[in-house]
């Protein structure tokens, strides 16, 4: 029998990883041969990316990213920021023409300057044939009026995350998938004093993907396919009133959760489901082995249309057309999509990120633990950031404003009434859309 | 001496010299050089961007690329804006409770750290840890202090049975805006407290000593001489003060961004949310450019109501 004590587990982890390096690193300089995108001479690149949530995804990107450099000779600085200042300090380097030659940031971010982007056509065509073909909505965040702008690097679901033990008891084996069903399962662990939560605060990630999600769920939209303001509808009125039903069921103070509120709170015990990403678990596996096993997630329910309508986060790349060096932008962006880096960045990622690229729905990750599963259909799941509207600077600026969550915040606190709300978030489209 | 020095030039001047001769020995010109740098330095780092964001809130420019000049159109859309009038509710709210409160703490600070005190150095330096303390960080720890799930202050009434339930401080628009303006005095008051206490030091106590031996109370002390002489300093520590608050930007958005519902969104943080995060710079800059006739509007009655005085002026 082998006995294993935490050196000997150390050493091997050690080795391996050493290992994958040395692989990765073959497989770089091969691909460095036969790249089509020969960086200029001497550049180097500096790169600004989100702030890492899972730390064994950094480090395999910076493998990666190190592979890339021994391979290519173009040294890449890594730097990263939290999600809500990487869209400023873009915006910025776009405004001044200064600062870092490509950003990895978050949603349709690069559609507020689409000009300032480098046109990445090429590199999005040569992964697309290698790869499966790009899902929807990787194309409908990387392409702006039929011009590749950035590459979706990939994906972060979203999802239920829920206590097993706490849906059990309030009568439910599963997450219900229809509205009223889950309704009623929110009023039922509200009753059992194991409540759910829901950030109706100024949280970019989680609060927009969840109020969006419950809007469309409705059959409601901020805009229509021709940017025609269409929210003040019956059907957001059908979604207020959801919401603000849900909203009763919610644990005290959700209207001034952040991203990072429902993880905290989820992990003290306090909340028993909520919408978040994978990180409560990945978390929750190193420091509250009794929450991981007791947690499962859930697709969001389906709504009167019978079609997932999912708002999941992006994560496009773009290089700036301000950059010394837009072939070794290029190279980079094919180079992170490879197979041989892709494939075990997601891994490493244990979940957190979904791919873009259908070649890698096949990816051992989501079969490894059960609990990962739906987060493989995030990508494919989701639709873009405008609903029925296609991805522009005018898209981006209704999530920087928060207008949905708005909307909804407005209503369930009882500031405004329902025709109020409702009145105040068109007023804001139209300010937003007006140039259309 | 340096009048006789430039007398000699000038001599030669007379003399029927050229122009430039004469310009170039012309004390008025050559104060006009003197000037030169402190007047392109005010032009470049102060009226520059002052002129450009007021040029931007006519303009649609948006981040990444030009704009063309639309007139007022960004402030008709603000004028109809109930976000941006509530934003403009928070911040004159905001501005004259924390101010008020800062100067009454301030003041009564400021003359307690004048008395004869032990430790008085160490006192002096203690009030001056919020002010030195960087604002995000005092910002954050507020932010954990409010929290709806976490807060200290719900936990120790919980725990010592006042309460049975946490409470939503940053979640209910009143205990918001409550929590924020609280954080702004907490940190505005020692520079106001310090300030007070310089001017405080140079009162002559003769006065005091005068006033005392014709049988004057401490109030009426107070109300006779240290008001009136700390006054110039009151005016300039509020005129400073209320700027200070007015614009404040950084604990509203590492405590609440705005929230909840915009019930804390002040002009400058939604200036930012609009022009920089949405990307609309030209809203962004009309927000901003809203904001200096009220600034304007406080430097005045600070100056002309608190420092222009009869006894000042002799």
């Amino acid at each position: 029998m082998t006995s294993f004590d935490r050196r000997s587990i150390l050493k091997g982890g050690a080795a391996l990883g050493l290992a994958s390096a040395a692989g990765l690193d073959g497989f770089a300089r091969a691909w460095a041969q036969e790249n089509q995108w020969k960086p200029e001479a001497g550049a180097s690149l500096k790169l600004l990316r989100w702030k890492r949530f899972i730390p064994s995804e950094d480090e395999a990107f910076m493998r990666l990213v190190d592979a890339f450099t021994k391979a290519t000779g173009v040294p890449v600085s890594v730097t990263s920021e939290s999600f809500d200042d990487i869209q400023p300090k873009a915006s910025v380097a776009a405004n001044t023409g200064q600062g870092p030659d490509m950003v990895w940031g978050l949603y349709s971010f690069p559609a507020l300057f689409p000009s300032k982007c480098l046109e990445v056509g090429d590199v999005a065509d040569y992964l697309g044939k290698k790869y499966g073909g790009w899902v929807p909505a990787a194309e409908a965040y990387g392409k702006v009026k039929g011009k590749w702008i950035a590459i979706p690097m990939a994906f972060n679901g979203g999802y239920i995350n829920y206590r097993i033990s706490s849906v059990k008891k309030a009568g439910f084996d599963k997450v219900p998938e229809d509205l009223d069903g889950f309704l009623e399962l929110c009023r039922a662990m509200k009753k059992n004093n194991t409540p759910c939560g829901f950030a109706l605060g100024h949280a970019t990630g989680d609060g927009n993907s969840w109020a969006h999600w419950a809007l469309w769920a409705h059959d409601a939209y901020l805009v229509d396919a021709n940017e025609k303001i269409v929210i003040n509808s019956p059907e957001t009125a059908k979604a207020l009133e959801y919401v603000k039903n849900l909203y009763q069921t919610f644990i005290p103070g959700t209207v001034s959760w952040n991203d990072s509120s429902n993880n905290k709170a989820f992990l003290s015990g306090d909340l028993h489901l909520t919408n978040n990403g994978i990180s409560i678990y990945a978390t929750a596996k190193t420091e509250r082995k009794d929450i991981a096993e007791d947690m499962d997630h859930a697709v969001y329910p389906v709504g009167k249309s019978g079609k997932p309508t999912e708002f999941q986060l992006a994560f496009p790349i773009l290089a700036y057309t301000y950059t010394k060096a837009p072939n070794a932008c290029k190279a980079f962006m094919a180079f992170a999509l490879e197979a041989q880096n892709y494939n075990a960045w997601l891994e490493a990622s244990q979940g957190y990120l979904c791919h873009p690229l259908n070649a890698y729905a096949n990816n051992p990750i989501w079969t490894a633990d059960p609990k990962n599963k739906v987060f493989r259909e995030a990508s494919t799941r989701t639709l873009a950031a405008g609903g029925l509207a296609p991805v522009s600077e005018k898209v981006a600026a209704v999530l920087a404003d928060f207008v949905v969550i708005d909307m909804f915040a407005a209503y369930c606190t009882g500031r405004d009434d329902a025709k109020g709300a409702i009145r105040t978030a068109e007023r804001q489209a139209q300010r937003i859309f007006r140039s259309s | 001496m340096a009048d006789i020095a430039l007398d000699r030039p000038a001599a030669a001047s007379r003399e029927g010299a050229s122009a430039w001769s004469r310009l170039r020995t012309s004390r008025g010109w050559l104060g006009l050089w003197f000037m030169a740098p402190a007047a392109l330095i005010l032009l470049l780092f102060l009226a520059f961007p002052l002129v450009k964001g007021i040029w931007l809130s006519f303009t649609d420019t948006r981040i990444g690329r030009g704009g063309a000049f639309v007139g007022l159109e960004n402030y008709e859309w603000l004028w109809d804006d109930s976000v941006f009038w509530l934003s403009v509710f928070n911040t004159l709210l905001y501005t004259a409770i924390a101010s008020v409160a800062k100067f009454g703490i301030g003041l009564y600070l400021a003359l307690l750290l004048n008395k004869r005190l032990p430790f008085k150095a160490l006192i002096r330096s203690i009030v001056l840890i919020p002010f030195v303390v960087p604002t995000v960080l005092s910002a954050l720890a507020f932010w954990w202090i409010f929290d709806s799930q976490f807060s200290i202050i719900s936990w120790s009434l919980r725990h010592l049975g006042l309460l049975d339930h946490n409470i939503d401080f940053l979640g209910d628009p009143t205990w918001a805006r409550t929590c924020v303006i609280f954080a702004n005095i907490w940190r505005g008051v020692p520079f106001i407290a310090i300030t007070l206490l310089a001017g405080l030091q140079t009162v002559s106590p003769s006065l005091y000593e005068a006033a005392t031996i014709d049988g004057a109370t401490p109030w009426q002390n107070f109300r006779h001489i240290t008001f009136p002489l700390l006054t110039p300093i009151i005016a300039v520590v509020m005129t400073f003060s209320v700027l200070f608050t007015f614009t404040d930007f950084q604990l509203i958005w590492a405590m609440t961004r705005g929230g909840p519902v915009n019930a804390t969104h002040l002009m400058a943080t939604l200036s930012y949310q609009r022009g920089i995060l949405s990307g609309s710079l030209g809203e962004g800059a009309a927000i901003a450019t809203a904001m200096v006739p009220f600034l304007m509007l406080a430097i005045m009655i600070s100056w002309f109501g608190l420092q222009n005085r009869k006894w000042q002026s002799g």
